[in-house]
């Protein structure tokens, strides 16, 4: 029976840390592709709902009260995000590539799987507050999140 | 009842650190769960005087804590204390809801499993089976002689439309212990903020911050002989006021619907809300 060679170590090594490469970045593919998973789910009706508030400066104090109470706690203050897991709303995504009724969409389901709530008990008048409070705001590159965030003039 | 005093002093010291959202339901159970990483924190009093038998105070510290944004548990202490007679540890409940649809719907179904080990409970969260009257003129000593160990089961409805809040209860219970039937019962309630908009300032009397409501509950008999007759019925209106940034504070009387029910009881209810408690900011 011909006798068997020894694996070369520093080629198993090699191959071990190969796959690891390849294993993490396709996990980080996929945790990036399922972060923003949500806007491709909101139904076309919702989509195109518009903020009965929209641009309305007492409405963006009111909608930073809300915010304060219920989503600073996850978010942070400044709405920065807190974690990979609580990510910026100051974001690319949330500021431009969201519209008003996608936000609505996504505050009244939440996204249960990614550890967001349902905030549909705050009722419509006071999510579409804190959507003006959050169109309101700066784009980050300070951000924390997941997906990279693109910095604008305004 | 100490050591209830100790937990409620406790959470009094704790004014301020947090906020709640509360609907005004102190038994229907609303499709709403508990934020993720929040520790809500009760203490629920319950007063009555029943006919022919001597009144009591029940206390229960209720601490419910968000396992996840689909899975909510809770663990219930209970003690009573009753005129001319004793104060008493009850025992303990725990309980976990979860939901099973991951998205809003016009009715939001929610799962309820609860396993409890009480004697001589007082508190009245929920009515089922031939609960009755009859059962609050026993005294304490022979009432603790018998400890029931039980598994609850509800279903919970829950609707929002237009800031109105529907939800039903449909509660299933059985004794582990003793060859007993199924038990049944049910909770309704309606509910609506006294204004839906948020204002630009903070303010503690503003409409907002409270809600109205009512609630109708109660037995639904056993497996054996199922129906509205033979235990007790309850219905009220009830007040919940959320202060800005601090405690939830509410109020409802209950009026007894019939012969086998108590004709008034009183319940009060205040609540905090501590927010991320593993979690500090890393701003």
């Amino acid at each position: 029976m011909p006798r068997r060679e020894p694996a070369n170590s520093s080629s198993s090594a090699l191959r071990f840390a190969a796959f690891t490469a390849v294993f993490l970045s396709c996990a980080l593919l996929a945790f990036a592709a399922a972060d923003g998973a949500w806007l491709r789910n909101v139904p076309a009706r919702d989509h195109e709902k518009t903020n009965p508030y929209h641009d309305q400066q007492d409405a963006v104090e009111a909608g930073h009260r809300v915010f304060e109470d219920h989503c600073a706690p996850c978010h942070g203050n400044d709405a920065q995000g807190t974690s990979a897991k609580r990510p910026s709303l100051r974001s690319q995504r949330i500021q431009n590539d969201a519209t008003e009724g996608d936000l609505h969409w996504l505050i009244f389901n939440g996204n249960l799987r990614k550890g967001m709530p349902s905030w549909a008990k705050l009722g419509d008048a006071q999510i579409w507050q804190v959507i003006t409070y959050l169109k309101s705001l700066k784009i980050s590159v300070d951000a924390k999140e997941s997906s990279s965030t693109t910095r604008t003039d305004n | 009842m100490k050591f209830l005093l100790t937990l409620y002093l406790f959470a009094t010291f704790f004014v301020g650190l947090g906020s709640a959202q509360e609907r005004p339901y102190f038994v229907t159970y609303s499709s709403d769960m508990e934020e993720p990483g929040n520790l809500e924190v009760s203490v629920k009093t319950l007063q009555a005087s029943p006919k022919f038998a001597n009144s009591f105070v029940s206390q229960t510290l209720e601490l419910e804590y968000g396992a996840t944004a689909w899975w909510t548990s809770e663990v219930y202490l209970s003690g009573q204390g009753t005129s001319s007679d004793s104060t008493i540890f009850t025992g303990y409940r725990w309980e976990n809801r979860f939901r099973p649809l991951f998205r809003e719907h016009f009715i939001n179904p929610v799962l309820y499993i609860e396993y409890e080990n009480l004697s001589a409970d007082r508190s009245l969260l929920e009515i089922v089976g031939n609960d009755s009257i009859a059962d609050l003129r026993i005294p304490n000593g022979v009432a603790r002689r018998d400890i029931e160990r039980e598994l609850e089961l509800k279903l919970i409805l829950g609707s929002d439309f237009r800031g109105w809040n529907v939800s039903e209860n449909f509660i299933a219970e059985k004794n582990l212990i003793e060859p007993e039937p199924w038990e049944f019962g049910y909770a309704l309630g309606v509910s609506r903020p006294l204004q839906l908009a948020a204002g630009r300032k903070d303010c503690v009397f503003c409409r907002e911050n409270f809600s109205v409501g009512a609630e109708l509950y109660g037995g639904l008999g056993t497996l054996d002989s199922f129906g509205l007759k033979a235990t007790s019925h309850y219905a009220g209106p009830a007040v919940a006021f959320n202060i800005p940034r601090g405690p939830t504070i509410s109020f409802s009387p209950n009026f007894g619907l019939n012969d086998n029910s108590v004709g008034v009881i009183y319940r009060f209810n205040i609540s905090y809300e501590f927010q991320q408690i593993f979690r500090r900011h890393s701003r």
